[in-house]
């Protein structure tokens, strides 16, 4: 895409950090991974009905998937498409492991509190992400199976899981593009598999851009892509909206 | 508990509390508590069993898929392994399983899912997301614990096979289970049971053919051991 003419908005999210806002359909919104240590643990909701939210299960059987990269989209529960991933330069987003929490992070690299360590302290992906969605009216009920973008996670044929550190290097990017007016909900914390011995989550940089022409084709190549999408179309048509 | 695990229960269905046939298609709701010992088998074989479990008490305390894969660092279940809770409490541990292989990855099927999974036209087909929420609509326990969609989190799917590649590959296989096949777990606090008896046509695994389940419960069933 031509960048320099599409440029929205762009905001930089340090590792351990939290962020939600809208994306509206239409918009195509980068993840970079800016040093190549970063997890970007997502959930998806829509923005006028919240009870509309990311399915882990629907995303991955409907595209008979385990992973998340370039031509697969992003399903709500509702048989919709939040967003089409339409690049990736990280090849790998894993789904199915959740969340690190307190208790996790405290077990693994011990406490750090803003007391001592001001903005340096040890935040976790639950708790970041319950902050954000308290600020939309949301809370514990509404977090579910979310994505963890440029973490990878690997099963065997017995089901057990590996993490594979390094998996994403520094600038890798993937771009959502926005089909439905989502709330999204971002948290920079370590990923729960995280083999790291010390606290240095990456951060991630956000670039909002106008989506360019034909760009979703890579996505609605698989059918029950193209199936949810004219049900997401046609959740527009049938507010009266454009679709 | 990574390799499947074949282990037969003890327990008698002769001394059980709860023994009841849940038709295919419908839901089926109860509370278990804390040491009871729950049962389901597989009548017909290779039926979905889509179940979810809440905190009797309070239902956003609930089956964590998430937390179940990642505490245990893996994605499928069988004797030995635990449910955990999204507050990564054990809610339930499974102590025996003739089928060896249960899925909580593939989440339950619903109206909207099926017009993207099997086409357009199949939106007025039964689905487990209307037996959930029926049930939501009906069992004094769920409206008592004000449950609603809002608490429809990704579920366990027993008897169903959904392997997945080292590659990243993930497909609905031909199931493991059988006739008679069961799964038996404890319950490791007071736990709400919410099931839908999946009404699936359009999935060959199960050959498009949805059977009922047979639901026992136990008490205190270090009593009722054969040994
Ligand atoms: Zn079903």
């Amino acid at each position: 895409m031509n960048q320099s003419d599409a440029l929205i908005w762009e905001q930089h999210i340090p590792g351990g950090c939290h962020w939600s806002g809208i994306v509206r359909r239409g918009t195509t919104l980068r993840l970079v991974d800016v040093i190549g240590r970063a997890n970007a643990a997502v959930l998806f909701f829509n923005q006028e009905e919240k009870l509309e939210r990311y399915n882990m299960a629907d995303t991955l059987k409907t595209q008979h998937t385990f992973r998340l990269t370039k031509g697969h989209a992003c399903h709500s529960d509702m048989g919709r498409i939040f967003c089409c991933i339409t690049e990736d330069t990280a090849g790998w987003h894993d789904t199915v492991c959740g969340m690190s929490d307190a208790e996790s992070i405290r077990q693994k690299y011990g406490t750090a509190r803003f007391e001592e360590r001001r903005n340096e302290m040890f935040r976790n992906g639950l708790d970041g992400m319950l902050i954000e969605l308290g600020k939309w009216g949301l809370g514990i009920r509404d977090v579910v199976s979310n994505i963890n973008f440029f973490s990878k996670v690997t099963a065997n044929s017995s089901g057990e899981l590996a993490f594979h550190p390094g998996s994403s290097k520094a600038g890798d990017h993937v771009d959502l593009s926005f089909e439905m007016d989502t709330l999204m909900v971002l948290s920079t914390a370590p990923h729960p598999l995280d083999s790291s011995k010390t606290y240095q989550p990456g951060a991630v940089d956000l670039a909002a851009f106008v989506t360019p022409p034909s760009v979703i084709a890579v996505c609605t190549r698989i059918a029950e892509n193209a199936r949810a999408l004219l049900n997401t179309r046609n959740l527009y048509a049938c507010h009266g909206g454009a679709a | 508990m990574s390799k499947k695990q074949f282990v037969e229960s003890r327990l008698d269905p002769e001394t059980a509390t709860v023994d009841e046939v849940c038709p295919a298609g419908e839901p089926w709701v109860r509370l278990l508590t804390e040491k009871q010992v729950f049962r389901i088998v597989d009548l017909g074989g290779n039926q979905a069993v889509d179940t979810l479990f809440y905190n009797a008490s309070h239902a956003f305390e609930r089956y964590s898929a998430t937390d179940t894969i990642r505490r245990q660092k893996q994605l499928y279940l069988t004797t030995g392994s635990k449910l955990y809770s999204n507050f990564g409490n054990v809610m339930l541990s499974i102590v025996a399983d003739t089928c060896g292989r249960h899925d909580t990855i593939g989440g339950a099927c619903a109206a909207e899912s099926n017009t993207v999974r099997y086409g357009l036209e199949k939106f007025p087909m039964h689905s487990c997301r209307d037996n959930f929420l029926h049930a939501l609509a009906h069992e004094p326990v769920c409206e008592h614990l004000d449950m609603s969609k809002r608490d429809l989190p990704s579920n366990i799917n027993f008897f169903m096979n959904v392997p997945v590649s080292e590659a990243g590959g993930l497909e609905f296989a031909d199931g493991m289970s059988a006739p008679f096949k069961y799964v038996e777990m404890r319950a490791e606090m007071d736990v709400i049971v919410l099931i839908s008896n999946c009404p699936q046509l359009n999935n060959p695994c199960n050959a498009y053919n949805p059977t009922p389940i047979r639901l026992l419960i136990w008490d205190d069933p270090e009593d009722m051991s054969f040994d």
